[in-house]
């Protein structure tokens, strides 16, 4: 059992830090959930973190593999990405990159790195990538 | 005139594909003359690199192709995502704008022939653009698809300054809605990829699907180093000509009739 | 004991010096607007093109970078050669070279499609591409030329100039021959195919360079009140007239070896007879601006008297250059490639078989401009906070034993 005490002081804390957690609310950016997980143990094709942090050396490795190789696996493949984790504005429309409602955008404008993927990439799935355009 | 394409390879590497070759252009064969268009022996799955056993070529029958058909050059603007028809570069004035295949009507200056045909980047082996480009950007993969890695572009367009055949355009402005697989943007250039996205899902190029849906069926995909392909059998029987073969760049995409 | 003349920096205190620095900062920032102009919309609001894909930028850039191995020449021959007259002028020759290669570079990089991958230009290196090397003899022009000057200002390294000058004057004819090769290499191009373009963009180098100096030089000492003799400056004049000739020279081989190749010969006809501002821009620019007028003014005994003529005469060779340049870089790209030789193209959506046109617009023209504006600008700073000039060039001063003819 845990003592008065205790309770009352765990309370008071979290009281007090209440206005430094809805603070942090509006500070830490709200990124948009993924439509499916592709993985349910990781949320995401890899570990969470580890793509927090690793994310931009899988897909520049993904990218040289399919540029360069021709490999096109879905595994590390930005338009998989997009088509995953793109969700709806506000007008329920696919986000755009630079509106923070779009996945890529919801960090990287609060964390201020500017990328390029989007100059010639597109920031939306479209049809083609569902299908495919294979013609066997 | 054709330069031998598969010069460098073992024995054991002919023959093999020879077999393989044989097999395919058996259940080809089967077919109506002109329907033996698809390569069928070279499945590749997605997990594999291309590989220099193959070298990917068009041939293009300058006879059959219709003067004043178009049909190609829009498959690509609507597989591409470029061109008129997209609205993609609505700033940029005509000479200005992207074009990764075009029609050139051409008449001889002797005879007043006159005949019709498509021209695009002709994938060499011995590129130009690629020689020159300071970053690499302009690459050649192993089995002859010439590409611009845009992420490493500068846009420089020193590229094409080199290609003989003006080939290459360079993006004047910002771009969006572009195709998933085909990715363009401002600042860098770009060129026909021989629709490498699908060839390495075993495809056929757009154009060269529309050109055969229009009824010419001017227009062979293939593989050049596998001589039982339908395009190495009909460069073998009628011949092909590269442009400009006088420049020794052992060109992807020949040409029959000029 | 010989003595030897003091350099000293320019007092930089009047106000004309500071309307100078004001005029070019002028500039700078005006081409700066150019490129954020250019960067923001895309190339669309340029004159370059599909078909004419390097333009006015890469004229002043060309111009600027064959300039700034040229403007060597005049260190080089004090140096290299061991020429005690030159002693004197060698600093600003340095000097003058990194600047007009600063200006030069600059305008490239701001023209690129995307200038903010620069990091990638400089990481990725395509060993075959001759750009790639160019970059490499660039940067090492700029470590060359100045350690060079170190060893020229600072007293206890005099030793090694000779050693600094040799390296440096063997490392810029490469640096030319370089910058030539860059259209030497476009063997579809028929404007560009010819073994003589290298040597004739290093006498070009030459000329354009002296030019340059030559104006710089009268600058500097007009607006300080230095002496300026006679000695040096009939010198670098008659100089300055050899290399005019030398250029013209090579323009006359190059176009008769042309001539006689019969697959050239449209080319031909193209810049010398039909090829309207090309034309034009031949004759009139690049020869008679460029060439023969600067040439009798140099050799006329009673015009070359006039220092203003003789300035005049600089200008002209700059001007010519510059006509020159255009008449290869883009008169070199509007000639059609042959792509069906014997066939006539009767129709095409991209212009094939035809003549391309081109109209620079004024942010392209006010970027090339940029680049000249920062190397005067360079030049202009430093000879204020270093010693650069030696305090006189009179001829007492520079050779005791000239005579004045
Ligand atoms: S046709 Fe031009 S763009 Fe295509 S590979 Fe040859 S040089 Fe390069
Ligand atoms: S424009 Fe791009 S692809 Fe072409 S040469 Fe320059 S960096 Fe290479």
């Amino acid at each position: 059992m845990l003592s008065h005490k205790t309770i009352i002081s765990t309370l008071l804390s979290v009281l007090l830090l209440l206005p430094v957690f809805a603070q942090a609310g509006d500070l830490m950016p709200v990124v948009p959930k993924a439509k499916a997980k592709a993985n349910p143990d990781t949320l995401c094709i890899r570990d969470v973190k580890d793509m927090r942090k690793n994310h931009m050396k899988y897909i520049l490795h993904k990218r040289d593999k399919t540029l360069r190789e021709g490999v096109r696996t879905k595994q590390d493949s930005l338009a998989e990405c997009i088509s995953c984790h793109i969700s709806k504005n506000d007008k329920g429309e696919y986000a755009s990159f630079g509106d923070s409602k779009h996945f890529c955008s919801s960090c990287h404008n609060f964390a201020a790195v500017n990328i390029d993927c989007f100059d010639c990439h597109n920031d939306k799935p479209t049809a083609a990538s569902k299908t495919g355009s294979t013609i066997k | 005139m054709t330069q031998p394409v598969n010069n460098k390879e073992t024995t054991t590497d002919i023959y093999r594909r020879q077999f393989l070759g044989k097999t395919a252009a058996a259940a080809g064969l089967a077919l109506a003359p002109g329907m033996i268009l698809t390569e069928v022996a070279h499945a590749r799955s997605a997990d594999q690199p291309a590989s220099d056993k193959n070298r990917w070529g068009l041939l293009i029958n300058t006879n059959k192709c219709g003067t004043g058909c178009t049909a190609c050059v829009s498959a690509c603007q609507t597989e591409n995502g470029w061109g008129e028809i997209n609205k993609s570069e609505p700033h940029s004035k005509a000479s200005q704008k992207a074009v990764w295949i075009r029609k050139v009507k051409l008449k001889d200056k002797l005879t007043g022939h006159v005949q019709s045909l498509p021209l695009m980047c002709q994938h060499c082996e011995h590129p130009p653009c690629v020689d020159v480009c300071p970053t690499g950007a302009s690459m050649k993969r192993k089995d002859g698809i010439v590409l611009v890695d845009k992420h490493i572009c500068i846009g420089c367009r020193y590229c094409m300054m080199a290609c003989p055949y003006k080939a290459r355009s360079f993006i004047h402005e910002a771009l969006e809605n572009q195709k998933v697989h085909a990715p363009r943007g401002k600042g860098t250039v770009e060129s026909c990829t021989m629709c490498v996205h699908r060839v390495d899902t075993d495809g056929t190029p757009a154009c060269v699907e529309a050109c055969n849906a229009e009824g010419h069926q001017a227009m062979y995909f293939g593989d050049l180093k596998d001589s039982n392909s339908a395009i190495s059998v009909e460069l073998r029987n009628n011949g092909g000509q590269q442009l400009r073969q006088d420049l020794a760049l052992n060109t992807g995409v020949r040409y029959q009739g000029l | 004991m010989k003595k030897t003349i003091p350099f000293l920096a320019i007092e930089g205190r009047s106000s004309g010096y500071y309307m100078l620095l004001a005029i070019l900062a002028t500039f700078i920032l005006a081409s700066l607007g150019a490129f954020y102009y250019m960067e923001h919309h895309g190339h669309y609001v340029t004159g370059m093109s599909n078909q004419i894909v390097w333009g006015m930028p890469h004229v002043f850039a060309v111009f600027l970078i064959v300039a700034a191995s040229g403007i060597l020449n005049v260190a080089s021959i004090s140096s290299a050669f061991n020429k005690k007259a030159y002693k004197p002028l060698a600093r600003l020759s340095a000097l003058a070279a990194v600047a007009l290669l600063a200006g030069g570079l600059m305008i490239l990089v701001l023209d690129l499609g995307r200038p903010e991958r620069l990091v990638i230009a400089m990481t990725y290196y395509n060993l075959k591409s001759i750009f790639a090397w160019n970059m490499l003899l660039y940067n090492g022009f700029f470590a060359i030329v100045i350690v060079y000057l170190w060893t020229m200002m600072q007293r206890n390294l005099g030793k090694y100039t000779r050693v600094a000058g040799t390296a440096a004057f063997l490392w810029r004819l490469a640096l030319t021959t370089g910058t030539g090769s860059i259209f030497g290499f476009l063997v579809a191009r028929q404007g560009y195919d010819a073994a003589i373009m290298a040597p004739m963009f290093v006498i070009m180098s030459f000329s354009f360079g002296l030019a340059i100096y030559i104006l710089v030089l009268m600058a500097s000492y007009n607006w300080t009140e230095r002496p300026l003799g006679d000695a040096i400056f009939n010198r670098l004049k008659n100089l300055l007239g050899v290399f005019v000739a030398a250029v013209l020279y090579f323009v006359a081989v190059y176009h008769l070896t042309n001539l006689y190749e019969a697959q050239h010969h449209d080319f031909e006809m193209f810049i010398l007879r039909d090829g309207g501002i090309y034309t034009q821009l031949f004759w009139l620019g690049q020869v008679l601006i460029g060439g023969v007028i600067p040439l009798i003014i140099f050799y006329t005994p009673a015009l070359a008297k006039s220092r203003g003529l003789v300035g005049f005469g600089a200008l002209l060779v700059i001007l010519g250059g510059l006509a020159q340049v255009y008449g290869i870089i883009i008169g070199g790209q509007a000639f059609p490639m042959t792509i069906f030789p014997g066939k006539e193209v009767i129709e095409t959506t991209f212009a094939d078989g035809a003549i391309a046109s081109y109209v620079p617009t004024l942010a392209e023209t006010l970027l090339g401009l940029g680049g000249f504006a920062v190397a005067l600008f360079l030049i202009a700073f430093c000879v204020k906070i270093m010693q650069f000039l030696p305090a006189s060039l009179a001829d007492k001063d520079v050779d005791p034993h000239y005579k004045a003819s």
